[in-house]
């Protein structure tokens, strides 16, 4: 039980992951599900960042760039550069995936006249 | 419909809780993720790139590949919002 | 129809930040090398000027700046950029992306030569990126009927 609340940062992204999960299946309009979807895509790109933090670490750009003196490079100075180049990607991807939703939203709504999602349904039968 | 959505959530969190046992602790300068093949990016980009900022060096020299591949993919959603709203002009 | 609100007050300040902001962006694309910044970063500022113009005026006025014909070709062009510095790679004999080939046609160093052929690649991306905000921001506005003036 020590070990669960220990690791305090983690609660902050399991919450952040819940009430975007809890939006995507929990509420009927079709443009609230879509924002859940944002949240729950926002906590996941916060989790991944955070692996890379280090202790006394500044940010991953090596001082000294501008002028000719490189001194000695310690990787242990520098935040982990990786999640940080990964989730550059996911977040694009996050972008991409909205667009087009919100596109086949408008689709939806020339052919039902309505977004609610029950509503929809009852209009497919 | 509600309340069954509110105790799949519930149960999903204490999942994800029970699974965080073993993950490593905040700011661990020897976690799995932070030494394998990130300190070789941090060490040799000044001498092989001649670029400080190691987020672009890595992005755009190290991995460029998957940056195009990143850009081919907001390019396909850009084309994808246009076949699916413009209608023709009659 | 939602009325278009004419607002002297937004559309003077509007008139006056624009230039600024975009001269932010293409200095957040070329200091990518230094600062935290790059192409992807400096393209969504761009195109956001592009969507205050639209915001603060009508969208007519602001199509009439950028036409959405130069807008899709923008979006094709960032990639051609892209792929084209990596063909140039592969034609002088190393392999797909790999920059230090480009020191034999540039009067620079291998070195240098991958931090151009950064900076080359951040270019068309900040490019392509400006173009594909304003392009889905264009047809979700405007629900496909681009001629009525909305907002």
């Amino acid at each position: 039980m020590e070990l669960i609340i220990s690791k305090y940062n983690y609660w902050v992204y399991i919450i952040l992951m819940m009430i975007g999960f809890y939006a995507m299946i929990g509420k009927r309009n079709l443009v609230k599900k879509l924002v859940g979807m944002n949240i729950f895509q926002t906590a996941i790109i916060l989790y991944f960042v955070s692996t890379g933090a280090k202790r006394g670490a500044s940010i991953p750009i090596v001082e000294g760039g501008h002028g000719e003196a490189i001194h000695a490079i310690h990787a242990a100075h520098y935040v982990n550069p990786l999640p940080h180049v990964l989730m550059l990607t996911a977040i694009v991807v996050m972008v991409s995936t909205f667009g087009v939703a919100l596109a086949l939203i408008i689709m939806l709504y020339r052919r039902y006249n309505t977004l609610e999602e029950d509503e929809i349904l009852e209009l497919r039968k | 419909m509600k309340l069954l959505a509110l105790i799949a959530v519930l149960m999903t969190g204490a999942l994800l809780l029970y699974g965080t046992i073993d993950m490593p602790d905040w700011g661990d300068p020897h976690s799995p993720a932070s030494i394998h093949v990130s300190p070789r990016y941090i060490e040799k980009t000044m001498e092989e790139t001649a670029v400080p900022n190691v987020v672009t060096s890595v992005l755009a020299d190290y991995r460029s590949y998957d940056t195009l591949g990143e850009t081919v993919v907001i390019f396909t959603a850009a084309m994808a919002c246009i076949l699916l709203i413009r209608r023709p002009r009659t | 129809m939602i009325a278009h609100l004419e607002d002297v007050i937004i559309q003077t300040v509007c008139r006056i930040l624009i230039p600024f902001i975009q001269v932010y962006g293409l200095y957040v694309i070329a200091h990518g090398h230094h600062s935290p910044g790059g192409g992807f970063q400096g393209g969504v500022i761009l195109g956001a000027s592009f969507i205050l113009l639209c915001v603060a005026y009508d969208i007519n006025e602001a199509k009439r700046r950028l036409n959405e014909k130069l807008n899709t070709m923008f979006c094709s062009l960032g990639l051609i950029i892209y792929s084209g510095i990596g063909f140039v790679c592969l034609v002088l004999g190393g392999n797909y992306l790999n920059y230090s080939r480009l020191g034999h046609i540039l009067p620079v160093d291998s070195v240098s030569a991958r931090s151009l052929g950064i900076l080359g690649i951040e270019i068309g991306v900040g490019i392509t990126v400006m173009a594909v905000m304003i392009s889905i921001f264009l047809d979700l506005v405007s629900r496909g009927k681009h001629e009525e003036g909305l907002e």
